[in-house]
C-alpha cells in the first residue's frame, strides 16, 4: 500500500538536538524548572537549526539498518518548550530517498504531520498516532526526538552530584505510555540530559538514552552522538548529527507544502 | 563463545552487586564528551585532552557493550550505484486464481529496473526516471512511451526552475497528483494506470506520466497551481489486453478476444487538458478549490460508428483536510460537466455526474491505522439519460455508494507491513480487495506478496466486470 513502513510508522517525526544553556546559569529553585530547561535544553536551542543525521539501528541479533536524513528546524516566536516546525530530507535508504517529512509540532495539540512521496507526487498528511512508538524503525521513539512535554510527569529531585541533578520522573496518565517511572541525569551546568533510564512495573531498567559525546557549535552545547538502548525490543540506535548549525537563514515557507515537494536544496546539502 | 558468557557473567555479577547496594550508591553516568565537570569538584581531573572516541558509555549501559562488540553481521553497506544513478531492481510474479478463457493465466511476469538521475545546476534541477522492464504477459511489439506497453517506461524528465521567490515551474514529464482521497480520485484528473495497479505492480505505477507544466504560485493569501497538458494524456485504462471487462456492445465479458481501440485525442495544443487548484490552510484545516477542463480520461463515449472515444469534460470541486478528535477527516467533491452530453439525453457518451467523499482515519491499536471513506457518485440529468436509453437497455442506478476501508499494521520492528485495502459498493453489490504483506530483509532487498482479489454479483458492474482477473503475487526488490 501506499503506507511504506516509514509513513504508516506514523510515529514519525523530526529530531530535535540537545544543547545547553551557558555555564553560569543561576541553580534553578524547583525541579520543574530543572526539567523546563533541561526540555528547552534539549530541543529548543537557537532560534532555528540545521543538521544531517546518520542513524545505525542495530537489533538483537547484530544487524544494522541505516538512516540518513537532513532536518531543519524552527521555533516559532523563539519560545521555549513552544510551537516548532520541522523538515526532514531522507536521503538513505534507497528506498526513502527524497522522501520528504514536515512537523508543526504544537504545545497544546497533537502535531500536524505531512509527509511526500515523491514516486506518487502525493503529499499525505498523517493521522496523529502514539508518541511512544518507533521512530523510522528505530529504538528511538517520536516522542524521543520531539520531546516529551516536561509537564506530562511529576518530577522528583532524587540526588544532587556534582554534575548532576538526578530526577525521577512519574507519568501523570500511566496508561498511555508504556514504563512506569523515569530517571534523568541532567548535567547541572548545560541542563543537557546525559542519562535517561526507564524502569519498568517490577523496577528493572529496560530501556536506556545516553548522551555519548557533546560539541560547543555556535555557542551552544550541542549533543552530536547519543544512543538508546531497549531490551524489549533488543538491540540499540546510535545517532550521530554533523554539519550542524544554529541561527541559519531558514524562511517560515521552508516548511510548507512547497517545499514538501521541491526540497530547499541549498538547506539539505 | 567462553569469553562472551564469562563477559555475561561478570556484567551480570556487577548489575547485580550494584542493584543490591544502597539506592545512593548507584553510579552516575560518565560525563559525556564535551561536557565539563563542575568546576567545584575538586576530586576530578580536569583534563583538556580529547576524550577519546566513542567514549565510555555510561555505567549502566555497559550490559550493551558486548553485542556492539560481536563480529558484525550484516552491516555490510550496499555498494554506491555508478553515475549517481538510483533506483532499484523488481522480480514479480503473479497468476490468476479464477480461469479466464480471454486471457493468459500468468498475470505478471516481470523484471523491472528503474533508473533515476538528478542533476542539480544553479538555475534549474533536471529529474530524469525511467523504467526498463521485460514481461512475459506484455506484447512488445506494441512499444509506446504513451501507454507505458513494450519494454521501456519513462516516469519522469523534466526541469525544476525558480524564477522568482514566489514561483515554481516544473516542465516535462512528471508525475501529477493532488486531491485528499485515498485510493480514490475526484479532482485528480491526472493520468492513472489501473492497468498496473491491478496486477500487483507497486503502488507508485498506479500514477501514469503526464507530459506537462506545472506553474505554482506562493502568497499569503493562497497558492495558485496551474497545469498545461498540451497534449491529452489518457489513463492506462482496461482495454482487455491484460484485464478482460464487461464489452457492454457484446454484453459479455471479454478480454484478448475484443480489445478495446480508443480513438484519443492527439493533437498538440488543441486537444489540450488544464488543471487548477487554489489552497490554503485555514485554522489547521487544508482548503482547496479545484478546476479541470478536458477529456473523460477514460473512453467515456461511442460514437455512431462504434468507436469509443474520450469525450469532453470539465469539473469543478474542493476538499477539506484535517485533524478531527484523535484523527484526520478528509472530505472532497467535485461537478463533472460531461461537455459533449451537457443535457444528458446523448446514450452515446456518459453523464455528467457529483462525486464526493467523506473520509476518517486513526490510529486504532499501537502501529495499526485504520481508515474508512464513504464515496458517492450521483447522476446529473437522470430523467434525460432515462428516457434516452436504447430499447432494452437498463439504466444504472443514479446513486453509486462505495465504501473503503483500509487497515495497516507495521510489525518486527516496521520491517513487517500488512495492509489490506477493500472497496465495497453496496448499490453495485461488488467490490475489489488489494492486501500486502511486504518484509524489508535489509535496507537494500524487500519481499512482497499479496492480492488483488474483484468480487460482484453481477458482471456488468465497476468490479463485478473484473472478477475473472483475481490475482496473488510475489515480488522481490532491490534498491540501490
Amino acid at each position: 500500500m501506499l503506507a511504506k513502513p516509514l509513513i504508516a510508522a506514523g510515529a514519525m517525526i523530526a529530531l530535535a538536538w540537545s544543547q545547553g544553556f551557558a555555564q553560569g546559569t543561576a541553580s534553578p529553585a524547583d525541579v520543574q524548572e530543572i526539567v523546563n530547561k533541561a526540555s528547552a535544553a534539549a530541543y529548543y536551542q537557537g532560534t532555528n537549526g540545521r543538521a544531517t543525521v546518520h542513524m545505525s539501528i542495530k537489533d538483537a541479533q547484530g544487524r544494522e539498518r541505516t538512516r540518513d536524513f537532513v532536518i531543519l528546524r524552527k521555533n516559532i516566536d523563539d519560545v521555549d518548550n513552544g510551537e516548532q516546525r520541522f523538515y526532514v530530507f531522507f536521503k538513505r535508504p534507497a528506498d526513502v530517498n527524497k522522501t520528504s517529512f514536515l512537523v508543526w509540532k504544537h504545545a497544546d495539540a497533537e502535531d500536524d504531520r505531512w509527509l511526500y512521496l515523491p514516486a506518487l507526487d502525493l503529499v499525505k498528511r498523517i493521522a496523529p498516532s502514539d508518541e511512544r512508538t518507533s521512530f523510522v524503525g528505530s529504538h528511538f521513539f517520536y516522542e524521543d526526538v520531539s520531546g516529551r512535554g516536561p509537564e506530562e510527569d511529576t518530577h522528583v529531585l532524587e540526588e544532587e552530584t556534582a554534575d548532576y541533578f538526578i530526577v525521577r520522573s512519574t507519568p501523570k496518565a500511566p496508561s498511555a505510555v508504556e514504563f512506569a517511572r523515569y530517571k534523568n541525569w541532567i548535567h547541572k551546568s548545560t541542563f543537557i540530559p546525559v542519562q535517561t533510564q526507564y524502569y519498568d512495573a517490577a523496577g528493572e531498567v529496560f530501556r536506556t538514552y545516553a548522551a555519548v559525546s557533546v560539541e560547543t557549535i555556535d555557542g551552544h552545547s550541542t549533543v552530536v552522538q547519543s544512543s538508546m538502548t531497549d531490551t524489549r525490543i533488543g538491540g540499540t540506535t546510535h545517532m550521530q548529527y554533523s554539519d550542524v548549525a544554529y541561527d541559519v537563514d531558514l524562511p517560515n515557507d521552508i516548511f510548507t507544502e512547497r517545499y514538501l515537494r521541491n526540497p530547499p536544496l541549498r538547506h539539505i546539502r | 563463545m567462553t569469553n562472551w558468557r564469562a563477559h555475561m557473567m561478570a556484567t551480570a555479577i556487577v548489575t547485580a552487586l550494584s542493584a543490591i547496594g544502597p539506592a545512593l550508591a548507584q553510579e552516575p553516568p560518565p560525563l559525556p564528551a564535551g561536557l565539563s565537570p563542575a568546576e567545584t569538584s575538586g576530586d576530578r581531573e580536569q583534563t583538556d585532552e580529547p576524550v577519546p572516541n566513542p567514549p565510555a558509555l555510561p555505567a549502566d549501559l555497559d550490559a550493551a557493550t558486548p553485542a556492539d562488540r560481536a563480529p558484525e553481521k550484516g552491516t555490510r553497506k550496499p555498494p554506491s550505484p555508478p553515475l549517481g544513478l538510483t533506483g532499484f531492481i523488481d522480480a514479480r510474479s503473479g497468476a490468476r486464481i479464477i480461469a479466464d478463457p480471454t486471457q493468459k493465466t500468468l498475470s505478471i511476469g516481470e523484471l523491472r529496473a528503474q533508473l533515476g538521475r538528478d542533476v542539480e545546476t544553479n538555475i534549474a534541477t533536471f529529474r530524469f526516471v525511467g523504467d526498463f522492464f521485460y514481461d512475459q504477459v506484455e506484447d512488445v511489439s506494441d512499444a509506446d512511451i504513451e501507454t507505458g506497453h513494450g519494454f521501456f517506461d519513462l516516469r519522469e524528465a523534466n526541469a525544476l526552475v525558480r524564477p522568482l521567490p514566489f514561483l515554481d515551474i516544473k516542465a516535462g514529464r512528471q508525475i501529477l497528483t493532488w486531491g485528499v482521497g485515498d485510493l480514490v480520485f475526484i479532482n485528480d484528473l491526472f493520468p492513472k494506470d489501473f492497468r498496473s495497479f491491478f496486477i500487483g505492480r507497486d503502488d507508485e505505477y498506479l500514477k501514469a506520466p503526464s507530459d506537462a507544466i506545472r506553474l505554482s504560485a506562493f502568497s499569503e493569501i493562497a497558492n495558485i497551481e496551474f497545469v498545461y497538458t498540451p497534449r491529452f494524456d489518457a489513463d492506462r485504462f482496461i482495454t482487455g489486453d491484460r484485464i478482460s471487462y464487461f464489452n457492454p456492445a457484446l454484453q459479455r465479458l471479454a478480454g484478448r478476444d475484443a480489445i478495446i481501440d480508443a480513438q484519443s485525442p492527439t493533437e498538440w495544443f488543441k486537444d489540450d487538458e488544464r488543471a487548477a487548484r487554489i489552497y490554503r490552510s485555514v485554522a489547521g484545516y487544508e482548503v482547496a478549490l479545484y478546476g479541470y477542463s478536458g477529456y473523460w480520461k477514460t473512453p467515456e463515449g461511442v460514437t455512431a460508428a462504434g468507436q469509443p472515444f474520450h469525450p469532453r469534460l470539465a469539473v469543478l470541486g474542493g476538499s477539506l483536510r484535517g485533524p478531527l478528535k484523535g484523527g484526520l477527516l478528509t472530505a472532497e467533491f467535485g461537478h463533472y460537466f460531461s461537455r459533449d452530453d451537457l443535457r444528458g439525453d446523448n446514450s452515446l457518451v456518459r453523464n455528467g455526474e457529483t462525486r464526493f467523499l467523506a473520509g476518517y482515519e486513526r490510529e486504532i491499536a499501537s502501529e495499526l491505522t485504520a481508515s474508512v471513506q464513504y464515496v458517492g457518485e450521483y447522476i446529473s440529468d437522470y430523467g434525460a439519460l432515462e428516457s434516452a436509453l436504447a430499447p432494452g437497455a437498463t439504466a444504472p442506478d443514479r446513486m453509486r455508494h462505495l465504501i473503503t476501508l483500509r487497515l495497516t499494521k507495521l510489525m518486527l520492528n516496521q520491517t513487517l507491513t500488512l495492509s489490506g485495502f477493500n472497496y465495497w459498493s453496496p448499490n453495485e453489490q461488488d467490490g475489489y480487495f488489494r492486501f500486502r504483506a511486504s518484509y524489508k530483509l535489509s535496507d537494500a532487498w524487500l519481499a512482497e506478496a499479496g492480492g488483488n482479489i474483484f468480487y460482484g454479483v453481477d458482471e456488468d458492474t465497476f468490479f463485478g466486470q473484473l472478477e475473472n482477473n483475481t490475482n496473488l503475487f510475489v515480488g522481490i526488490r532491490r534498491y540501490f
